[in-house]
């Protein structure tokens, strides 16, 4: 690595004691040793392990379960079922007052994905539970199944989810997240070129090292602690609170040493459930994702269809853009309402354009549901927006870096989401590419800076 | 048939926070008896090295070594709230809530050197060592050691602080989509090289080269593993990872590491990166969120190469061999 101390130097302190100094990490010797303790490394006399039996079908009514035979199983003591839990439908967002509340923490009348929660066995060791759970009989209607964004938006598709009512997110604004800047099609009327194109993504899983778990165990004075290694403590202690209807003070959460997240591990999803177990239990409780339950249960990133139109001048200018924007949430919505809606900020990118008109969707199929990763409701947008540009400067035979410099945001410059540009770089990191990887763009574009004077 | 070599470029911008519900995260600082501070948090650290850059913002804050600093963080009893760690928010806004707790946390310390130097606070400095001193006039000093020992056992003051930090809900206009999303962008520009098989379709990406604006790198050594592995990551996004194979399809889904396609060591690109810094008005000494910024350009830049290379457009992720070989047979077809 290399740090470029030439650019922006007017604009910078260097010289810090401890700014700027590459210290060893103080939490190294620990990692690459051993000896640092994760979750996972909690073991209490007599804690039970929790399993789910999950659903076999993408879409289905629940007509019976029938714990029975599990419940008999060796080394089983506690199956539960959506009754078990006090407040079973949730969402996340719930504590920002981002609703409605529109997933189960155990299915109940109905499953919506292939691998959701049914029923939770709690057994004295991880073996019995798995096999208790496959004795656990339930009775299935399949119904139709949707999997095609642009299917489930079609009337007449099968419904995903009922809390929503139709199969897709209803914002304030109505069925997508809107910006409108300028006149999109004034400029399409002025542009010399349009482009229309089309891009998709799939699901993507965040591939931690250490897959999401929880280890709880009951205190003498009637509180739990939650042993997890979630991405935030406070927004799983309070949706717990929410769900199993316990006053926050009796619930403790430790964590803060993750192997990894990329936004995998901000769903809450093991420690109600697990605070659940150990509570009705009176017994320390293990609930460990397995890694085909981290690859296909836990919350991928979502795959997204992304529609970008440019109007484009002979000279370089793009003069209008509009984008559409579908992020797929699976059966429910976890953080995916504002992903799109990040989405929506996001476009029209790194660029200045007069004319702007962004829609994006989250639609509701039967599939797992999708929530944050690394990257939340910009990656994708970022490879069709460039690729775009690549094809832009293609059709006008222009080189893609030099058409890049032509439409670079500056500071000032309004963005669509109608924030003036501060502290841009984007000019001076194509100027250090266009130096690093040999690629020459025309002295005026080297000579260009992102500080407009008086800005 | 023969091994083709192209090369693409990509652009790009990252927010860094969410802000759906406003975004506070606070933190505190208290020193002990003999002059060490604890900074408490409930931040996450996901091996990224949080609780290392919350150590170095605190020393520099208060002026001592970054060893004489303890991180104490993520124990919903004693660490304040935080909103988590995502969105690439957790230096930015957990550095902010740092650098206001140890800047109160400063002031006591300097408050009770200067009853123990019979001067006045504001004549004093410290020496990045352990040690407060008359500004000008350095031979006129007292070690944090011995002021925290004041502090606790004769003057009875806590060396203590309170930090905050909050950006607004931000609530999107309805009809034109105004809002405030996030604060500072960090930049990024990438170049890629690849060689493409177009008898059967691989992709060899044979360098990167990254140039990323951050605003402030706060320790280089952890911007660099950060950066690096982002990169690394979008490589992986761009040609081999998803864990739906022919979504809208559920089939076929990887279960483990043998099924789930990452790139291993051996197909690791050739890796520049280039840091540039434009310290950002609202950042901890400048510092934005590169955390998910520095995996993105990648992606567009090798799929922009890919067709540089062969001539066809990849617009699905990830760019498979199967996806290129149709494409390649399409266009001859057509």
């Amino acid at each position: 690595m290399e740090l470029r101390k030439d650019y922006f130097a007017d604009v910078r302190k260097d010289g810090l004691n401890e700014i700027g100094q590459p210290r060893p990490r103080l939490d190294s010797p620990g990692h690459v040793t051993g000896k640092t303790a994760y979750f996972a490394d909690r073991n209490f006399p007599g804690m039970l392990h929790l399993k789910m039996v999950r659903s076999p079908h993408h879409h289905a009514r629940i007509r019976s379960i029938d714990t029975s035979e599990a419940e008999k199983h060796p080394g089983v003591v506690r199956v539960l079922t959506a009754k078990d839990v006090p407040h079973n439908v949730y969402t996340i967002l719930i504590l920002i007052q981002v609703g409605p509340e529109d997933e189960t923490v155990l299915a109940d009348g109905k499953v919506r994905w292939k691998g959701e929660a049914v029923v939770a066995v709690l057994a004295e060791t991880e073996r019995a539970a798995q096999e208790a759970a496959a004795k656990v009989k339930v009775d299935y209607e399949v119904l139709p199944a949707v999997f095609d964004m642009e299917e489930a938006l079609k009337p007449g598709a099968p419904l995903v989810n009922e809390y929503h009512g139709q199969n897709y997110y209803l914002y304030d604004s109505g069925e997508c997240r809107k910006v409108r800047f300028g006149d999109v099609e004034a400029g399409f009327a002025q542009a010399d070129h349009i482009l229309e194109q089309s891009y998709q993504s799939s699901p993507i899983e965040h591939a931690p090292t250490e897959t999401t778990g929880c280890v709880v165990a009951p205190e003498g004075n009637d509180r739990f602690t939650c042993y997890t290694n979630t991405q935030a403590m406070f927004f799983t202690l309070d949706n717990a609170s929410i769900i199993l209807q316990m006053p926050g003070s009796k619930l403790h959460f430790v964590g803060g040493t993750v192997g990894g997240g990329f936004g995998g591990k901000v769903d809450v999803i093991v420690e109600p459930i697990a605070i659940l177990g150990a509570k009705l239990t009176g017994r320390p409780v293990s609930f460990v994702y397995s890694r085909e339950e981290e690859m296909q249960i836990s919350s991928p990133r979502a795959a997204e269809k992304i529609v970008i139109k440019d109007g484009v001048m002979k000279d370089g200018r793009i003069v209008a853009r509009k984008v559409t924007g579908y992020t797929d949430a699976g059966a429910y919505s976890r953080h995916s309402p504002y992903g799109a809606q990040k989405g929506a900020a996001h476009y029209p990118g790194p660029y200045t354009i007069p004319n702007v008109w962004i829609d994006t969707y989250c639609v509701y199929t039967n599939r797992t549901p999708s929530s944050a990763m690394r990257g939340f409701g910009v990656t994708i947008g970022d490879f069709a927006l460039e690729v775009q540009m690549d094809k832009l400067a293609r059709l006008i035979g222009m080189d893609p870096l030099e058409f890049r410099f032509i439409n670079a945001y500056r500071d000032g410059d309004m963005k669509a989401h109608r924030q003036p540009t501060e502290g841009a770089a984007l000019i001076e990191c194509m100027q250090e590419a266009s130096r690093a990887a040999n690629w020459p763009v025309a002295e005026k574009y080297m000579a260009m800076s992102s500080y407009r004077k008086g800005a | 048939m023969a091994i083709r070599r192209g090369r693409g470029v990509a652009a790009i911008n990252y927010p860094t926070g969410m802000n759906l519900g406003g975004d506070p995260t606070q933190a505190l600082v208290h020193s002990t008896p003999t002059g060490n501070f604890m900074v408490t948090l409930s931040s996450v650290d996901l091996g990224q090295g949080m609780k290392q850059i919350m150590a170095q913002i605190c020393a520099e804050t208060i002026g001592v070594p970054t060893d004489r600093v303890v991180v104490d963080t993520a124990d919903t009893d004693t660490g304040p709230h935080c909103m988590g760690t995502f969105a690439s928010r957790g230096t930015h806004r957990a550095g902010n809530a740092v650098i206001q707790a140890a800047k109160e946390a400063r002031q006591v310390m300097l408050e009770v050197a200067a009853e123990e130097l019979e001067v006045n606070a504001s004549d004093l400095e410290t020496d990045g060592q352990g040690n407060i001193q008359v500004k000008g006039a350095p031979q006129k000093s007292i070690s944090i050691f011995d002021v925290a020992l004041s502090a606790h056992f004769k003057r009875g003051r806590s060396i203590s602080g309170r930090g905050m930090f909050l950006i607004p809900r931000s609530y999107p206009e309805k009809e034109t989509g105004a809002m405030k999303p996030s604060t500072c962008y960090a930049h990024a520009c990438t170049v890629a090289e690849v060689e493409v098989d177009d008898e059967t379709g691989e992709v060899t990406v044979l360098t990167v080269k990254n140039v990323f604006e951050i605003g402030r790198a706060l320790n280089p050594k952890m911007v660099e593993q950060q950066l690096v592995g982002g990169s690394w990551m979008g490589i992986s996004h761009a040609l081999y990872e998803t864990t739906e194979p022919y979504y809208p399809n559920r089939d076929h889904g990887g279960t483990d590491f043998n099924q789930y396609l990452m790139p291993g060591p051996g197909d690791l690109a050739e890796t520049e990166i280039i840091v540039l810094e434009r310290p950002s008005a609202d950042g901890p000494f400048g510092a934005k969120g590169p955390g998910e910024m520095c995996a993105n350009p990648q992606i567009p830049a090798v799929a922009n190469a890919v067709f540089d290379a062969v001539g066809v457009r990849i617009d699905t992720l990830p760019i498979t061999p199967e996806r290129i070989l149709r494409a390649l047979k399409a266009r001859a077809a057509s």
